[in-house]
């Protein structure tokens, strides 16, 4: 274990910590807790940057990477940067906006997406590149689709909360889909972590995927299990279909305006499109010409990023020239992250494994 | 009434010109590309049966396998009806974009006017201050506003004493978007281009080996290049003793009418670019007969010379200075040592390659063993002379990428123009104010200021509202 990493894991614990922090502050609007929750939220980032240095500096001294490379070249390290970007666009909105509750949409995704690594067991080693990856238009490619991504899980947060804030019919369709958002979210996290308690491992390559991605639930050998998973997920999402109100009444208790939010998705996607587009669509472009004398492929990979951009262009058009506006646009802001998620992991994890390819890019 | 003497014309216009045939284009193209991603594309049947038959069942498989393919779907970013897609979003673009153009252009181009002081519009920023002294005594002042805004007013007289100052700034930033949609029209036209005039191959050259044609990806037919590629060497570079490669390196030659006129050493996101065809280094490989290679060594005798000598497996040579005679008995591209110390290949690849040669004097055996070209300890002998492995050459070919495309600097042009056109569609924006500047009769000067812009709105209210904060604060302290 070397510092890099315990400080890795400082940074998970505390944002960990700085979620409790903000859902309580949700729940018993103090500003004491609230204050608490951005220390955390700070000290954690702290040690989240320090870290990155470190091992930034690391593969640097060992020789396994030239200096200027940032460590964002596997899972493990890039969904690490994802992380920092996460946060530091979180910090920067709530210093500007001077609202909190939005931290407790946020803490939580980056203390799942660094459980996930801690929990996986996934490698930690800086890992050589091989020689299609020593690119500088492969690097800006990285970093600049990381730093979008995380305005669009931003851009989901704020979405969803003003979904959940402006809908109040169970009937309404934004309410149906919301609730079955979160639950779907719920039934794969409780699938995968039932994968881990059983088999102990996560999926997090592509012939893990394929040997155990919910062999604990729906994959299961016996069909008993499996049909009794397919009842459990309906159940959960029922659940959180019937009293999705608990969840908005405590969002609407804490008198956030929907119109800010609505701004704010909007202005966040409208970061993030173009920072997409650059870094996501034309540097990943121009490396692969580069490397392969192809710039498009069709390969799975950069049809779903084309996917994504093309639910961001529908959000731009639909709310600016169409007029859409809250929840419509919303809705379209949750699944554009949707598609996100599936571009980086879904790719790799659920196609390769039903196809037969590395996941090289 | 209106509506129903259309033309056809006009109505296919019009279907043209929506931005809801837009957005059901961006719906459509994307959630069909799903369909391609979850089946391979150009995969052979078995592959996609089975893709099929883990996701829906061994039963309906074949079935959904047969609808699939005749729709297309096995290749389906080229099958018509994706192709039809793509066209119709390009026309929609196109005429979408004529459409709203001479309005767009007019209020890019626009010059600002006065306001109309008998009826003051409405404005989203409106701030009124009063300053003392006359409207001609407080003009510098209200222009520090504009200035401090980056903003260079006109002026013009207001009836009954006075004048206004207004001026804009980023009007050209409307076009931003017709910029980024052009540009998305270049890249198509690039591709096209790239389609119907390209070529896309690939060459698997031997160490040694000349080619005129490379051949094509699709078809394997071979393609004439007009002139000639030989690689002059190939050689992969690991990772400190690791098994990782760093970097793999083809030392290529172009020769054209029996002349060499280029050189040069590609590796991965390094080609080579001759006549409008650029070579790729991609991938490498074993030629089937592993014994036709030669050995290349650097012997150094006792008087330190060193001569560099090149054989064949089952060939001799001599130390220099010595009556030395060493023998190349075996070759192994992959040398490992197992448990109990014999030795084995672990690869058929060129991991480790080692030779092992047999030296005696005067037909006497000396010593013999194995030399690693990549542990240079092994190159030392016990009586202190030095064999070097150089390389074993002749064995392994260079796996390239060929490539025409004359429309890839389209596709290039394309993408600095989108980078311009979505800066300037999303990060600026045009902005307009106003400074009405009237006596209120007595001694005090009553100053107005209008303003708007297309985005960002507030933020540019903020900054208009700073600088006449500025501006107060600075008449006071006067
Ligand atoms: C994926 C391709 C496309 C992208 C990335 C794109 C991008 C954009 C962007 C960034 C805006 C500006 C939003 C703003 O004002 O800030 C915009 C506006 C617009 N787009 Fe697109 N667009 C695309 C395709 C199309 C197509 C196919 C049409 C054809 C109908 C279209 C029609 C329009 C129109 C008419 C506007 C508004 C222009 C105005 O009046 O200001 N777009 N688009």
């Amino acid at each position: 274990m070397n510092i890099s990493s315990s400080l890795y894991g400082i940074a998970t614990l505390g944002y960990i910590f700085a979620m409790i922090a903000y859902i309580s502050y949700l729940a018993f609007r103090k500003d004491t807790i609230g204050k608490i929750a951005t220390g955390i939220t700070l000290l954690s980032f702290i040690s989240h940057t320090v870290a990155f240095a470190l091992r930034w500096y690391e593969g640097y001294a060992e020789g396994l990477r030239a200096f200027w490379r940032p460590p964002i070249s596997n899972l493990y390290e890039s969904l690490i940067f994802f992380v920092w970007c996460l946060i530091l666009g979180y910090l920067i909105i709530e210093f500007k906006y001077k609202n909190r509750s939005f931290g407790a949409f946020i803490t939580p995704v980056a203390a799942l997406a660094l459980a996930f690594i801690e929990m996986s067991g996934m490698s930690k080693q800086i890992e050589p590149l091989v020689p299609a990856l020593q690119s500088n238009w492969l690097l800006a490619h990285v970093t600049m689709s990381f730093i979008s991504y995380s305005m669009f899980a931003l851009a989901f947060g704020t979405g969803l909360m003003y979904l959940i804030e402006k809908t109040e019919d169970r009937k309404e369709p934004a309410y149906i889909f919301w609730t079955v958002s979160i639950g779907v979210l719920l039934v794969l996290l409780i699938a995968m972590g039932l994968d881990y308690l059983k088999f102990h491992v996560v999926a997090t390559t592509p012939e893990l995927a394929k040997a155990y991605l919910f062999k604990a639930t729906f994959n299961s050998p016996s069909t008993a299990v499996s049909a009794l998973s397919w009842i459990g997920a309906l159940v959960v999402i029922f659940l959180v279909w019937r009293f999705g109100y608990v969840l908005r009444n405590i969002i609407v208790s804490f008198r956030l305006d929907t119109r800010i939010l609505d701004e704010l998705t909007y202005k966040i996607i409208a970061i993030g499109f173009p920072i997409f587009t650059l870094g996501g669509l034309i540097f990943g472009a121009i490396w692969a010409d580069q490397a392969w004398g192809v710039y498009w492929s069709w390969d799975p990979k950069e049809t779903w990023s084309l996917i994504t951009w093309f639910v961001y262009a529908f959000y731009l058009h639909a709310r600016l020239m169409r007029g859409w506006r809250g929840k419509k646009v919303a809705v379209v802001a949750v699944v554009g992250f949707v598609t996100v998620v599936f571009t980086y992991l879904g790719v790799n994890l659920l196609l390769s494994g039903l196809h037969s390819y590395g996941s090289l890019k | 009434m209106e509506k129903e003497k259309k033309s056809f014309i006009d109505r296919l216009w019009d279907f043209f010109a929506s931005i809801k045939l837009a957005i059901v284009l961006f719906a459509l193209i994307a959630s069909t590309s799903i369909v391609g991603t979850v089946i391979e594309q150009n995969a052979s049947p078995e592959k996609n049966l089975k893709v099929l038959s883990r996701l829906i069942g061994p039963d309906l498989a074949p079935s959904a396998y047969r609808l699939l393919d005749s729709l297309g779907f096995m290749d389906m970013y080229h099958s018509w009806w994706f192709v039809t897609f793509l066209v119709l979003f390009a026309v929609n673009l196109i005429i979408c974009s004529i459409d709203r153009l001479p309005r767009i252009w007019k209020l890019a181009t626009e010059p600002i006017k006065p306001i109309n002081t008998d009826r003051i519009p409405s404005f989203p920023i409106k701030k009124e201050i009063v300053l003392k002294g006359t409207p001609e005594g407080v003009r510098d002042k209200v222009m520090s506003v504009f200035k401090s805004l980056g903003l260079k007013p006109a002026n013009s007289p207001v009836e009954g004493g006075g004048f206004q100052l207004y001026s804009q700034k980023g009007g050209w930033t409307r076009l931003g978007v017709y910029i980024t949609h052009l540009s998305i029209l270049v890249i198509m036209i690039g591709a096209v281009i790239g389609i119907f005039f390209g070529f896309h191959g690939y060459l698997n050259l031997p160490e040694g080996y000349t080619s005129s044609v490379a051949y094509d990806r699709k078809t394997g037919k071979a393609h004439e290049l007009g002139f000639s590629v030989r690689c002059d060497d190939f050689d992969v570079e690991f990772y400190g003793m690791s098994e990782m490669p760093k970097d793999y390196r083809s030392w290529l030659t172009v020769i054209e009418n029996g002349r060499e006129v280029l050189r040069k050493v590609i590796e991965v996101n390094e080609p080579l670019r001759y006549k409008g065809y650029i070579f790729y280094q991609s991938s490498y490989g074993m030629m089937p007969n592993i014994k036709q290679g030669i050995l290349i060594l650097k012997v150094t005798g006792p008087n330190g010379k060193t001569e560099t000598v090149t054989k064949r497996i089952g060939e001799s040579f001599t130390i220099p200075g010595t009556n030395i005679v060493g023998t190349i008995k075996d070759f192994s591209p992959a040398l490992a040592t197992d448990s109990s110390g014999r030795t084995y290949t672990y690869s058929n690849m060129m991991n480790n390659p080692a030779a092992k040669i047999e030296f005696s004097k005067n037909g006497t055996p000396l010593y013999s063993g194995w030399i690693l070209k990549r542990f240079p300890r092994t190159w030392n002998l016990p009586d202190g002379n030095r064999v070097e492995m150089v390389d074993f050459w002749g064995v392994q070919y260079t796996g390239l990428q060929v490539r025409k495309d004359p429309g890839v600097w389209l596709v290039y042009l394309g993408c600095v123009i989108m980078a311009f056109g979505l800066y300037s569609a999303f990060f600026m924006n045009h902005k307009k104010l106003w400074a009405l500047v009237r006596t209120d009769g007595k001694n005090n000067t009553i100053v107005t200021f209008m303003g708007t812009a297309n985005k960002g709105r507030q933020h540019f209210a903020n900054k208009v509202e700073d600088a006449i904060s500025k501006l107060i604060t600075k008449s006071k302290e006067v």
